[in-house]
């Protein structure tokens, strides 16, 4: 029930997110949802993408340093409260969320967003419990 | 005005006369009471009897930073530790510093070579001299002393930081000698302008700075920010501590070694020979009269050369010229020593992989900073920036204990940090010396 992210490191200088963009866009791959935290020195770009294996061989072989990171992928009511229902819920099975974004299309109506979890097996564990839909990795890339 | 008039001023012949009769006696006394020079003599073929001629030094093996590592902590010292008085260190590689140590005899003859520094500097016995050197186990602080008080003057020893509070010691207590680093004095300079005074305000004359690199520019910056004159004094606690060689206030053209003392050399680095008179070299030296911890043939690293001609302050003994760098890729950093091997380290003990890294030494307004740039590899790679954030506080962290020294630890891209032949560039100095 997880999805495959991949993480590079970026200094945090011009020209770095387009070079990114570039390779992945010579390699066909297609970009699904993405998330750049940075700091005054250095940025991680995550991203979910149409083609994980091909994505990171040509990330690696054009120098970046890569990463694949398991994440989770939930369908979130569209509506007022919709996310602060599902933080509350994790919040009180005390499940720590290390950082989430939005995924760009939706799925039955709902949001999707995507989450990194200190412990992702007990996460997907007390979140389908409770009713919530995961969105499996090989649904998500081509969603 | 000349501390030790006899001394200082003594015909070349009269200077190399008593240079080999004490060259002769250090030799022997090495070779009898350090286990080292004895090996390395017999096993070079030489006996301290082939000293005849001052010339003959050249016969003898060079002494370097790794022997006296080799020899930690107390291996180097020819006599007993009942005799010795005083130790010292230096900061060292991987953790190791280099350890030196004195007989009341080497203090008091040290504390003369400060005495004639201090006086060569343009000090008196009816100056304040204001000492920011660090006290404790670099050389610095307690070698300035010592050398104040065999003068005669006044020393206030406030040794290294505090900044705010010397700016006020200096408005209240009115010195007018400084001793410190040169980016020290610069730094002094910001805090007092930061305190709403001028240096023009208070009582400086002279001042004293070494410890680290600086340059004719600088002493141009210190002189007009300072209002006072500036010159360079040059040691290390292998041979003796700072008063080793000391530049005059009369000529501000390089620095007299105080030559009954010490036997400077210049030798090309690559062919260990010496070079021609005037040359320039790396620096080596011999200590003729310490008892405790003598070094003959002591290779420096630092680039120099030395200037036999007359100077207009009276003095005989030789200058050499301000060191103009480093044979090897040491840093000195606020007068502390860094070598690229201890900053690697740090590196392979955090990251548990070989990194790639590279040092970047700048000089922003007066103090030297020291960046460590570390590619960051997949070995090292997390997707959380509090990781890596935490990474690059723990190696921050890490060399601040091993080296006493602040850095900015920044992580770059794979690749990013210029190889040339496949090996990366290790140290990268920006600083306009």
């Amino acid at each position: 029930m997880f999805a495959d992210q991949i993480s590079v490191f970026l200094e945090n200088k011009a020209g770095r997110l387009a070079e990114v963009t570039k390779t992945l866009a010579g390699a066909s791959v297609n970009i699904r949802a993405l998330s750049l935290a940075d700091t005054s020195d250095f940025g991680i770009l995550r991203l979910i993408v149409d083609n994980n294996d091909k994505a990171e061989s040509a990330l690696k072989e054009a120098g970046f340093t890569v990463r694949t990171t398991r994440v989770v992928a939930v369908e979130v009511s569209d509506k007022p409260g919709g996310l602060m229902s599902i933080l509350e819920f994790l919040d009180s099975k005390q499940i720590n969320v290390e950082y989430m974004y939005a995924f760009v299309r939706q799925r039955h109506d709902n949001a999707v967003m995507i989450f990194r979890f200190d412990n992702t097996d007990s996460a997907v564990e007390a979140l389908t419990s409770e009713g919530f839909a995961v969105i499996k990795g090989d649904e998500l890339y081509t969603m | 005005m000349i501390f030790n008039m006899e001394f200082e001023t003594l015909p070349r012949e009269a200077i190399e006369a008593i240079q080999l009769r004490r060259l002769k006696a250090v030799v022997e006394r090495a070779y009898n009471n350090v286990p080292f020079y004895r090996k390395k003599y017999d096993e070079a073929g030489i006996k301290p009897a082939d000293i005849q001629k001052l010339e003959d030094i050249q016969k003898l093996p060079f002494t370097t930073k790794q022997d006296l590592r080799d020899n930690y902590p107390f291996g180097m010292f020819a006599v007993p530790m009942d005799n010795v008085v005083r130790i010292h260190a230096s900061s060292g590689t991987t953790g190791q510093p280099t350890v030196v140590g004195y007989t009341a005899r080497d203090i008091s003859t040290w504390a003369e070579l400060m005495a004639r520094s201090l006086q060569a500097g343009g000090a008196t016995r009816d100056d304040i001299i204001h000492n920011a050197y660090g006290y404790g186990l670099f050389t610095g602080g307690l070698g300035v002393h010592y050398g104040a008080e065999c003068l005669g003057a006044s020393v206030i020893p406030i040794s290294g930081g505090m900044t705010e509070r010397q700016v006020l010691i200096m408005k209240d207590f009115r010195p007018s000698i400084l001793t410190c680093t040169p980016s020290y004095a610069l730094h002094l300079a910001e805090a007092a302008v930061e305190n709403g005074m001028d240096f023009a305000d208070f009582n400086f004359r002279a001042g004293i700075f070494g410890a680290e690199p600086w340059s004719e520019a600088m002493r141009q910056e210190i002189e007009k920010k300072l209002h006072l004159s500036a010159v360079d004094i040059y040691g290390l606690s292998e041979v003796l501590g700072p008063g080793v060689a000391m530049e005059c206030q009369e000529a501000k053209a390089g620095l007299h070694v105080w030559e009954d003392h010490f036997i400077p050399e210049i030798i090309n680095p690559d062919t260990e020979k010496n070079v021609a008179a005037g040359e320039t070299g790396e620096l080596i030296f011999t200590s003729l009269t310490k008892e405790a911890f003598p070094v003959i043939r002591y290779r420096t690293r630092d680039i120099s050369s030395l200037n036999y001609s007359p100077c207009v302050c009276g003095r005989t003994h030789v200058r050499m010229n301000r060191v103009s760098g480093r044979t090897d890729d040491m840093l000195i950093i606020r007068g502390v020593n860094v070598f690229p091997s201890q900053i690697e380290s740090v590196l392979m003990e955090v990251s548990q992989v070989e990194p790639h890294y590279q040092l970047v030494v700048d000089r922003e307004g007066a103090m030297d900073t020291l960046t460590v740039k570390v590619e960051v590899g997949e070995g090292f790679f997390s997707d959380e920036v509090k990781q890596l954030q935490s990474l690059q506080a723990e190696i921050a962290g890490h060399i601040k204990e091993l080296l006493g020294v602040s850095v900015k630890v920044k992580l770059v891209e794979p690749k990013t940090i210029a190889r040339s032949q496949g090996k990366a560039v290790r140290v990268i100095d920006n600083r306009k010396i």
